[in-house]
């Protein structure tokens, strides 16, 4: 078999785990390649049955409105069920204060959201398309990872987990976030968009927009989610998304590709990494990935 | 453009240098981007406190705040890179006695072990409790790296001396390969690039014996093993009677109008169809998530295990094993647990421990009554339910269990099946 065949079986075995082991699971869907990837994977596992699970995306209120519009077609196309909670309603519920400043973001927000959605629904396991190329703490996490009743992740005391045999018994409260593409690179998962003619948001292509120039990212001004300040400089150009994500901690790069292959050809030759490029997020302290996951996120 | 891909984890005791190791192979072989590197550079500026030592490797794999802290590995750490002729999975196992567990987790998977000696110590310890743990697990091929050779002088001796220490404890293994490197992983000598300081090896190096190690293929292809994760009915008018059963081949391949038998009830039937992305295949194998459609409306559910009918695994209820006990709590004979074998789950006691391996000597202590975190030992067990497998040793994906504790959920045993008693 081809590696991305093996790729993609483990992938399409870990879902059906999902669905034979779990009584409530769900699939967070951000709206990103990784959640898209997951959703055509779960095609392949389940398909012509529905999904044993509803796709879920957690708003923060700071989208792309292309990454919207693509989540409603892509679910409706589908005939799959899809829940949105919104930050914008656990921030008014619990009170929350809203960062402020420059680089506010409602990142760390979600997790409070996610939790409550968790609970809401009762969910005994969440589908993540988190990837171990990614950062260094994920790196290390199991593909089933057990939280406890907080969502917090406990690096020190995860469960082994052998061969392609996978726990996932919980008590009450626990849930599990499982990742079927732990073991996918970026690339791989772009040849694999690429080989399966998978349809991305527009945003993943090169495009023109307006931007505003902060601590040498460029940043979109799309929705006035980011508050321009004097010395910010806007900018039009031709850019398009390596990761799409929340609006304000996601940066764009420059450049021509738009096509797949042009796309997959930047990739091979980029020297930066994707969250290196693009998140603002990871790049506020050492332990920032891993701190957010012991606080629930996943 | 069909890529070989090849798993392999760095083992061996604390501080030997496994992280050190993976970090020199990914800067060597430049496959660490610019802003990881940054990153690492400014962490071990921090850590050294400005005594102006150069930048940290491990720090690409040990991830964790603790880890960097306290400078040791505690959980696996995977990495990702290719070359022009393979597709690499790197995983770096703790060293640490106390994260043996976490070394299983990590070691299950790979077709390779380095095993890493500290040129200074030669063979200690966790050296023979990694190498035997790879020797359970079947993993084919050991690549002895004997490491800190700029600590002893780059000397030949030093080098000889381990080889033969470590290829008498090989004997005692069963490993079908054994390979010795030289090297320094702190300087690159003889990981990536061929070191200058050693002359008198004439090997390859790392990077080279990881690109060009023949992969045995460790799949079983002549056992047709299907375990049943999910069963798929629609229940739509338009599928109103369409029941498929979705799985991943462990082993062996199966074709439509194959006879099969689903274990553990033994009904049998015939494959109608196999199923997969919505399409029709008339034959499918080893690793590939498909549907498979039966003749009959028999009952079946996850759990079951369909196999072709010329060729039965073990059904038994009382098994044993060459068990990895993974909890801090003892096991005793007598305690109960769960086994999961493939999908299927199933209470089982420990009826008796016949012997457990004395990690220094590799030889059998008798009359045990209980283990203790780490200890490998044979085990007998009972089920409550007939349990369908094949030996570990002739088919990895259909012999390999886990333990599960029925209080806390968590996983607490790996299990190599031998056999019925
Ligand atoms: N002189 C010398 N030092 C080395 C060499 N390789 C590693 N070291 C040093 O040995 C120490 C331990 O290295 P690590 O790579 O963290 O060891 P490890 O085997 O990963 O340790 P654990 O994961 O905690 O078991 C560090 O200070 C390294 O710099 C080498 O080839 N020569
Ligand atoms: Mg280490």
């Amino acid at each position: 078999m081809d590696y991305l065949d093996q790729l993609e079986s483990e992938a399409i075995h870990i879902m059906r785990e999902v669905a034979g082991q779990f009584e409530r699971p769900a699939l967070l869907f951000s709206g990103g390649k990784d959640s898209i990837t997951l959703v055509h994977l779960a095609r392949k596992a389940f398909r012509p049955g529905k999904f044993p699970f509803p796709l879920v995306h957690i708003d923060t209120g700071h989208n792309f409105q292309e990454a919207l519009d693509f989540r409603d077609w892509l679910a409706n196309s589908l005939g799959e069920r899809l829940i949105v909670r919104y930050v914008e309603d656990t921030i008014r519920e619990k009170n929350l204060k809203e960062p402020t400043g420059r680089n506010a973001s409602r990142n760390a927000l979600q997790t409070f959201t996610l939790l409550d959605t968790i609970e809401e629904f009762e969910f005994d396991a969440c589908i993540g398309g988190a990837r171990r190329d990614e950062e260094k703490a994920r790196a290390k996490e199991r593909v089933f990872s057990v939280r406890d009743e907080f969502g917090s992740w406990d690096p020190k005391r995860q469960r082994p987990e052998l061969w392609n045999l996978y726990n996932g018994r919980i008590h009450k409260g626990e849930n599990v976030r499982v990742f079927p593409i732990s073991n996918w690179t970026e690339l791989d998962v772009w040849n694999y968009i690429q080989r399966e003619k998978i349809a991305l948001p527009s945003l993943y292509f090169a495009h023109e927009r307006e931007l505003l120039v902060r601590d040498g990212k460029l940043m979109a001004t799309a929705g006035g989610v980011i508050k321009p300040e004097p010395d910010d400089q806007i900018v039009t150009r031709t850019v398009r998304f390596r990761t799409v994500g929340d609006i304000s901690c996601t940066a764009a790069s420059e450049s021509q590709a738009n096509t797949l292959d042009a796309v997959i050809a930047e990739i091979q030759a980029t020297r930066i990494s994707e969250r290196g490029e693009t998140r603002m997020d990871d790049q506020m302290s050492e332990a920032a990935m891993e701190d957010r996951k012991k606080g629930g996120y996943f | 453009m069909s890529m070989d891909l090849l798993r392999f984890i760095t083992c061996g005791s604390v501080d030997d240098g496994k992280s050190t190791l993976i970090g020199r192979l990914l800067y060597d072989s430049k496959s660490i981007l610019v802003d990881q590197l940054e990153a690492i550079e400014r962490a071990s500026k921090t850590k050294n406190q400005g005594d102006g030592g150069g930048i940290d490797l491990a720090l690409l794999t040990d991830g964790l705040r603790s880890e960097r802290e306290q400078g040791i590995t505690i959980d696996v750490a995977y990495r990702y890179f290719q070359t022009p002729v393979r597709k690499f999975i790197i995983v770096d196992a703790p060293g640490h006695i106390q994260y043996t567990r976490n070394m299983v987790t990590g070691a299950s998977n790979c077709q390779l072990a380095i095993v890493l000696i500290d040129a200074r110590n030669g063979v200690v310890e966790q050296t023979r409790r990694h190498s035997l743990i790879a020797s359970l697990l079947g993993i084919p091929h050991i690549v002895v790296a004997i490491n800190k050779m700029d600590l002893v002088d780059y000397a030949q001796d030093a080098f000889s001396d381990i080889c033969i220490q470590y290829a008498e404890l090989a004997k005692k293994l069963n490993v079908s390969q054994v390979s010795f490197i030289p090297m320094s992983a702190l300087n690159g000598d003889n990981v990536v690039d061929r070191s200058a300081n050693m002359p008198w090896y004439e090997g390859p190096t790392l990077l080279e014996h990881l690109e060009t190690v023949e992969l045995s293929n460790d799949t079983n292809l002549t056992l047709p093993r299907f375990p049943v994760q999910y069963v798929i009915r629609p229940q739509t008018t338009e599928l109103h009677d369409y029941r498929g059963y979705a799985g991943k081949i462990n082993s062996g391949a199966f074709r439509v109008g194959d006879a099969v038998t689903v274990l553990p009830s033994a009904q049998t039937s015939t494959i109608s169809r196999i199923e997969f992305n919505e399409q029709d295949l008339t034959e499918a194998e080893a690793g590939q998530s498909v549907i498979l459609h039966l003749f009959d409306d028999i009952d079946i559910s996850r759990g079951d295990l369909i196999v072709r009918s010329d060729t039965q695994p073990i059904v038994a209820q009382n098994v044993e094993g060459m068990l990895c006990w993974m909890d801090t709590k003892e096991l005793k004979v007598g305690s109960k647990y769960v086994l999961q074998v493939g999908t299927a789950r199933t209470r089982c006691s420990i009826r008796e421990i016949p012997y457990r391996l004395n990690i220094e000597t590799y030889e059998h202590v008798e009359e045990v009554e209980s283990l203790k975190l780490n200890d490998l030992a044979k085990v007998v067990l009972r089920t409550a339910q007939p349990v369908a497998f094949d030996t570990y040793a002739l088919n990895r994906t259909n012999g390999g269990a886990i333990l599960i504790d029925e209080t806390s959920n968590v996983t607490v045993g790996a299990v190599m099946l031998e056999g019925e008693t």
